[in-house]
């Protein structure tokens, strides 16, 4: 046990990506808890798809990956929360069109560009080796933001999500905060996305706050065990990806199924 | 000067014209109920009021009373139904506007006066959830009371409530008129209760057809028609 441990912090890799990992499965637990709860899990799913076409597009063009996907991201934010808000269009299947033209778009300039190669495979899926040492400050300095963030904003964001009409009376800007959330989702996304790869990453959002929902029954409580919840799953899944030759993303996937499976087991048990 | 005004208010619900050329005053000190069969406009006039929906046309007034000051109460939505929150929480999140970004004591203990006022402090720590539709209509009213001292705007929410559970809460909004000389703007789908306990009707069908003093609303036509004609029996 110890072993392991001393041996995964040699490694310089490993290190960025524990630290960089834990940060985001925090920003992405919290989120998720809001995002779940207002129905738009699909806006994660929608947000990474759009996170890895930008992600080839500043690959192909051989810039900063963050840079370019960052401000890219965001702007699909926008986007999607305006059309899930917008009941005349569908907006599940609006969502899932322009997710999977991303993709699709992705996929094409990735090939024409270093041809269909490993890199596609550790975009999709998830690499610990994704994260390098330039990305490293980038990052935690944006998860860092989302984090204060979230605690500065935790009341507005409890009511709007509980009550927007409610919210709305006494005058809170409920548009904002909606972006605001969409916006630090987006964030977490594109940091998280290497790593967890661009077809998992969502679920590092939604898992979580679902976890903790069968057997947690007030916001805060929630919140909190869906954080720790989160970072526990992400440190057992690292650790089985670094022993065995499996992506990382899938290994914390399944660490958050088998910790939905144990707490949904203990919400029956306990009703 | 009336602490609410609406003059000639039109408001659209998806370009679909709802309410049309709606023109009251409410004064303080006032109970007025909102009445009218189901789908005539009542709960998107309060919204109009709120400024939850933008109107189409004409406007709302308000004197003595600004727009963040009111207790309101909405109808519940989908999302609660399966929402993790305490009575406490939604109870405290009254004052999301009025301190950042944590709460005061101040508005703890406000928040925890008004717990006991509608003795709620018994499941003060449960989930709303959990509750019974009785509960949760106490809880958001206590909420309401939280974010006002003068004027409730409440939506009667046409189910999920017993008759047993609807008098109690008409009981309960009566007594916070009269004790506590609260103003009160409520859209009520059980007339003869909302006669009993309101002193102005304002009776709408998309228009206002009648608004007056409750003891005149009961010789309209409109009221006899709203309860079946009883009265003439």
């Amino acid at each position: 046990m110890l072993e392991t441990v001393s041996s995964m912090f040699s490694y310089d890799f490993m290190v960025r990506a524990i630290v960089v990992g834990i940060l985001v499965s925090l920003c992405a637990a919290l989120l998720g808890v809001s995002l779940v709860l207002k129905r738009y899990s699909m806006i994660g799913d929608g947000l990474s798809h759009v996170g890895f076409g930008a992600l080839s597009i500043a690959l192909a063009m051989n810039v900063a990956p963050l840079v370019v996907s960052i401000p890219v991201v965001v702007i699909a934010a926008f986007l999607l929360l305006r059309i899930s808000e917008n009941s005349k269009i569908k907006g599940d299947s609006a969502i899932a069109i322009i997710s999977s033209s991303a993709l699709a778009i992705g996929i094409i300039v990735t090939s024409l560009t270093t041809g269909m190669n490993l890199d596609i495979n550790s975009y999709m899926f998830g690499s610990i080796l994704a994260i390098s040492e330039s990305d490293v400050w980038l990052s935690v300095i944006l998860t860092v933001i989302v984090l204060v963030l979230f605690v500065l904003f935790y009341n507005k964001i409890f009511a709007v999500t509980f009550d927007e009409n409610f919210a709305k009376a006494v005058g809170t800007k409920t548009n904002i905060y909606n972006m605001l959330i969409a916006v630090l989702a987006a964030i977490t996304i594109v940091v998280g996305m290497r790593m967890m790869g661009a077809l998992l990453i969502s679920s590092l959002i939604i898992f979580p706050s679902l976890t903790s929902m069968r057997v947690f029954k007030s916001f805060r409580s929630v919140v909190i065990s869906s954080a720790i919840i989160s970072v526990v799953c992400f440190i057992i899944g690292i650790t089985v990806s670094f022993l065995y030759p499996v992506p990382a993303g899938p290994s914390i996937v399944i660490t958050n199924l088998i910790a939905f499976l144990i707490f949904w087991l203990v919400g029956k048990i306990k009703r | 000067m009336p602490l609410i005004k609406c003059e000639n208010l039109h408001l659209h619900y998806d370009k679909t014209p709802v309410v049309h050329n709606v023109s009251f005053e409410v004064e303080e000190g006032d109970f007025v109920s909102i009445v009218g069969e189901n789908g005539t406009g009542k709960s998107t006039l309060v919204k109009g009021i709120l400024g939850l929906i933008k109107n189409a046309d004409g406007k709302v007034i308000f004197d003595g009373i600004s727009k963040n000051e009111i207790g309101y109460l909405p109808q519940q939505t989908s999302v609660q139904k399966d929402f993790p929150a305490s009575v406490y929480e939604v109870v405290m999140s009254a004052f999301q506007n009025k301190s950042f970004p944590f709460y005061k004591k101040s508005q703890k203990q406000l928040a925890d006066e008004n717990i006991k006022l509608l003795g709620i402090e018994n499941i003060r720590k449960k989930s709303y959830m959990d509750l019974s539709g009785g509960q949760q209509q106490r809880v958001l009213l206590a909420r309401a009371l939280c974010a006002t001292k003068k004027l409730l705007i409440l939506d009667e929410p046409i189910t999920g409530l017993d008759p047993v559970v609807t008098a109690e809460f008409y009981e309960l909004i009566s007594e916070l008129h009269k004790e506590k000389g609260l103003t009160i703007l409520m859209v009520s789908h059980d007339v003869k209760r909302a006669v009993e306990s309101s002193d102005k009707i304002l009776h709408m069908d998309k228009k206002v057809l009648f608004f007056g003093k409750t003891e005149d609303y009961i010789k309209t036509e409109y009221f006899n028609k709203m309860t079946g004609g009883n009265e003439n029996a």
